[in-house]
């Protein structure tokens, strides 16, 4: 991108929501139809095989339910089933179904539709659902004072209190708050302006030419930017390795977990923001890329699905995961071919991949891309889900089921080499590191280790 | 740029499997790329090589003394019995849970409806059920499970004349499931033999299923189930029921959603990744560069593509039921590619009157040269470096002959095998 061409462009500050008015959303509409993806569903039922809940719990109905078969039967004033809130979000119908009835959307649009309709606004449920849902919020808080947050979020009596009043588990050990997010440090460290000039270096070290349109958006999401912002660094650094200049837009929550809960109305809140400031980088040709799988899938398949808003379309199309994003436009096989990689992360990786990597074709990345890295393994601990599915593992009534859907990824990762866990999910890597005490790393921080100096 | 390999096989079906695992085998860098899972899973998990002949004559015996006489546009003749047999003994050596390689002749299998299949290759958990065994069976299925009727199947596979006495029985699955409950809920219950309600009391659900079953035994040497006994285990499930009942434990291959198929898909998948293979799954290739030769294909994920490039190309995307022949009012068209597909203008022609008629629709698919590469109207080959596998292949139909297992693999081993020759 040559400047003059944008010369009123600023990748560093991109518009916002507030341009542009409030879209539709498919689910607040009058009268939502879909009907013609129900009345594509045969009653195979080979979704119902692949739901990992319906595995395991005796009163979920499985997604052939809660989608087609909810949907037709619920004509005027039907209510939506209770059951559809049992439903953890993890998406694998959609790429079971050989006819491709759009699952997910129907059970995110039914879930929208119970929590607006049936669910009483005072009750601990939905309160307690909110909060969870809204992670980002509590987050922005904590990282405020991660210390106290830390200390606080742990606090015995706490939790306690927690689990009492709001049924949030007290099982499970809260994140950790990073003492700097990772947009801390990527103003400390010169912002856009200082990628900039890291990438030009990068570029002309590798002969390619110093103008060549390497520019990618990158959408941290809630986790990478208050929990593990060393999973933000290292993409920053892969990226500028490659020559990459790359702008972090303004960004809200992804709405995943607000998707899983039913808050259609927060979800699309903060998706007008992305999709704002997305839409407005990639008409300046830029590609968006997240490190988190929930918020690819997000970006690329919820919000066209659930939301009409400007750009949308745009935004889902040049959305990418940021490894896969590399091994379309770069030699990244070759390049890990030719480098190695020391003992201080870890030799032997027990990867487990994410039901919203799975449904983005990703969930044999990992394996297939580091095969050839020397002194590292990497061995895919199955297919099963790790029952955590975000919010859902949280809630102290579902903590049971959550935990007897991970069981068979905390027995294959017991059985597998490595004790060290890799993920490209957060909570995913919350369960593996509850259910077996392994530390977890992200691919990114992999790829940086061998390639990154 | 692209993701790049030596060979890319584009579907996750048998043939694909086959062809990926073929392919690398023989020392290629192979790519798998499917639109969605494997459709495996909505697989009966037998692998049939030829039960009819294509006039309707059969059980055929002894599958390969019949390829030779068949029309010359069946697959089975373009790639030779030879072939069939290299590819089954790649199977075998792949799936080793799988029974019938003791033989050249069809094993006959029971299935849930009650007729007798002839097949050449099936699960272990299936062994003990087989028609020519001359044991008396008890056939138990289960009142939540409306798939598998053990009465009506044991009351059909009387008047087929089988040479053993059978009856059925209906069971309450013990735990009292919900009636709708998933096979996967069966399966993980028996896998890890949790603990489940009866009358009041806590008991081990093999146990209790076994209590269930004990009072129809009767003098039944061997006892046959609908297929969910368990998916991580079923060699454990089956043994632990054999035991308290004192009988040998079968499975009844099952319609779709099939855990006989899933297990088939699991330990497919897991000899590709011994072999390195890479796989993708979920989303379509929908598009392609080239002109004699095709340069690359592009899987779509929401409206971005993705370009994955190779030397050598294995289509194995499925027939009419699949998504690799597809058709409307106006044609029937392969659709990544465009391959030629041969068929009537008038679709009136497509079809005879009687259900069960001489159909030509179950024969679409496209034509291939001797090396497999499918071949335009006049008989040219559409691009050098593409072959075709399984059920996109006409000049078959797969249903009446009980050939679409065998064919899958045996064209999916030929297409992998010569793929691979053209990189080394």
């Amino acid at each position: 991108m040559s400047d003059s061409r944008h010369s009123e462009f600023d990748p560093a500050v991109p518009e916002t929501a507030e341009r542009d008015p409030p879209g539709d959303s498919v689910v607040d509409g009058e009268n939502p139809d879909l009907r013609p993806g129900a009345d594509s569903c045969y009653k195979c039922s080979t979704c119902d095989t692949s739901c990992p809940v319906a595995e395991v719990d005796d009163d979920f109905p499985g997604p052939k339910f809660q989608g087609p078969e909810q949907w037709r039967l619920k004509d005027g004033d039907d209510s939506v089933d209770e059951s559809v809130m049992d439903c953890s979000n993890c998406m694998r119908c959609d790429s079971a179904c050989p006819t491709g009835v759009p699952l997910s959307q129907m059970h995110n649009t039914a879930r929208g539709e119970y929590v607006s309709e049936e669910l009483s606004k005072l009750s601990v449920e939905y309160v307690r659902d909110r909060l969870l849902a809204n992670y980002r919020k509590s987050a922005w808080l904590a990282s405020k004072v991660p210390r106290l947050a830390n200390a606080a979020a742990n606090f015995g009596p706490a939790r306690w209190l927690a689990e009492t009043l709001l049924g949030v588990t007290r099982e499970r050990e809260f994140p950790e708050f990073a003492t700097e997010t990772f947009t801390e440090w990527w103003a400390a460290n010169g912002g856009a302006a200082g990628s900039k000039e890291r990438a030009r270096a990068a570029r002309e070290r590798r002969g390619e030419p110093a103008d060549a349109e390497k520019q990618v958006a990158y959408f941290h999401g809630c986790y990478a930017e208050y929990n593990t912002p060393e999973v933000g660094r290292a993409l920053v650094r892969v990226y500028e390795h490659f020559g990459y200049e790359v702008v972090v837009p303004q960004q809200g929550c992804s709405g995943t977990p607000m998707f899983a809960n039913g808050m259609l109305a927060d979800a699309r809140r903060d998706a007008e923001i992305n999709v704002s400031s997305l839409s407005d980088l990639v008409d300046e040709g830029y590609d968006a890329v997240a490190s988190c799988t929930s918020c690819s899938m997000a970006l690329r398949q919820e919000y066209p699905e659930l939301f009409d808003i400007e750009g949308i379309e745009d935004v889902a199309a040049n959305t990418f995961e940021s490894v896969e994003y590399l091994r379309v436009h770069e030699d990244l096989a070759g390049e890990l071919a030719e480098a190695d990689v020391g003992a201080d992360l870890a030799a032997e990786f027990a990867y487990h991949a994410p039901c919203h990597a799975r449904n983005q074709g990703l969930d044999r990345q990992a394996v297939e891309l580091f095969g050839d890295l020397d002194g590292v393994g990497v061995e895919d601990v199955g297919d099963s889900c790790s029952g955590i599915s975000g919010t859902y593992g949280w809630k102290a009534e579902k903590y049971e089921t959550s935990m007897e859907i991970g069981a068979e990824m905390f027995d294959h990762m017991e059985a597998a080499d490595g004790e060290t866990g890799l993920t490209e999910c957060p909570t995913c890597a919350m369960q593996m590191e509850h259910g077996t005490d392994y530390d977890v790393r992200h691919p990114l921080e992999l790829l940086e280790a061998a390639l990154v100096d | 740029m692209a993701i790049e390999s030596e060979v890319l096989v584009i579907g996750g079906g048998l043939a694909g499997l086959t062809s990926a695992l073929a392919a690398a085998r023989a020392g290629a860098d192979v790519r798998l790329v499917s639109a969605k899972q494997s459709t495996l899973r909505h697989a009966s998990g037998l692998v049939d090589v030829l039960g009819y002949t294509p006039d309707g004559d059969g059980p055929i015996s002894n599958p390969y003394d019949a390829i030779p006489d068949l029309p010359d546009d069946h697959p089975y003749r373009t790639v030779g019995a030879e072939t069939v047999r290299e590819a089954l003994a790649l199977f075998d050596d792949a799936v080793p849970s799988y029974r019938g390689s003791h033989t050249d002749a069809n094993a006959l299998l029971p299935t849930h409806g009650g007729t007798v299949k002839p097949t050449a290759r099936y699960p272990a958990g299936a062994s003990a059920g087989v028609a020519s065994d001359p044991r008396e069976t008890l056939l138990v299925g289960f009142e939540s499970s409306v798939d598998f009727d053990a009465l009506r199947a044991a009351a059909h596979l009387d008047a087929a004349g089988v040479p053993f006495d059978v009856r059925g029985a209906t069971v309450r699955f013990p735990g009292d499931l919900r009636a709708d409950a998933k096979v996967t809920r069966y399966a993980a219950l028996l896998d890890a033999n949790r603990e489940v309600t009866v009358g009041g009391r806590q008991r081990p659900v093999r146990e209790a299923l076994a209590e269930r079953v004990k009072p129809d035994l009767g003098d039944a040497e061997r006892v046959g189930f609908p297929a969910v006994l368990g998916d991580d285990d079923p060699a454990g499930v089956r043994e632990s029921l054999g035991d308290e009942l004192g009988a040998a434990v079968f499975e009844v291959p099952m319609g779709p959603p099939s855990l006989p198929g899933l297990r088939l898909e699991d330990a497919l998948f897991d000899a590709l990744d011994d072999a390195g293979v890479g796989i993708e799954t979920g989303n379509p290739v929908v598009d392609f560069d080239g002109g004699d030769a095709v340069e690359r294909v592009y899987v779509e994920k929401n409206g971005a593509r993705i370009p994955n490039a190779a030397d050598q190309y294995v289509l194995a995307t499925g027939g009419l039921v699949g998504t690799g022949v597809d058709s409307d009012r106006e044609g029937v068209r392969e659709p990544v590619f465009d391959c030629h597909v041969e068929h009537p203008d008038d679709r009136y022609e497509w079809f005879e009157d009687e259900a069960f008629g001489d159909h030509r629709f179950p024969r679409f698919g496209v034509s291939t040269d001797s090396g497999l590469r499918p071949e335009t109207a006049d008989g040219n080959v559409e691009f050098a470096n593409l072959r075709a596998a399984g059920s996109v292949l006409g000049g078959y139909d797969f249903a009446a002959e009980k050939s679409g297992g065998g064919v899958s693999i045996a064209t999916g081993y030929a297409a992998g095998r010569r793929a691979a020759e053209a990189v080394r």
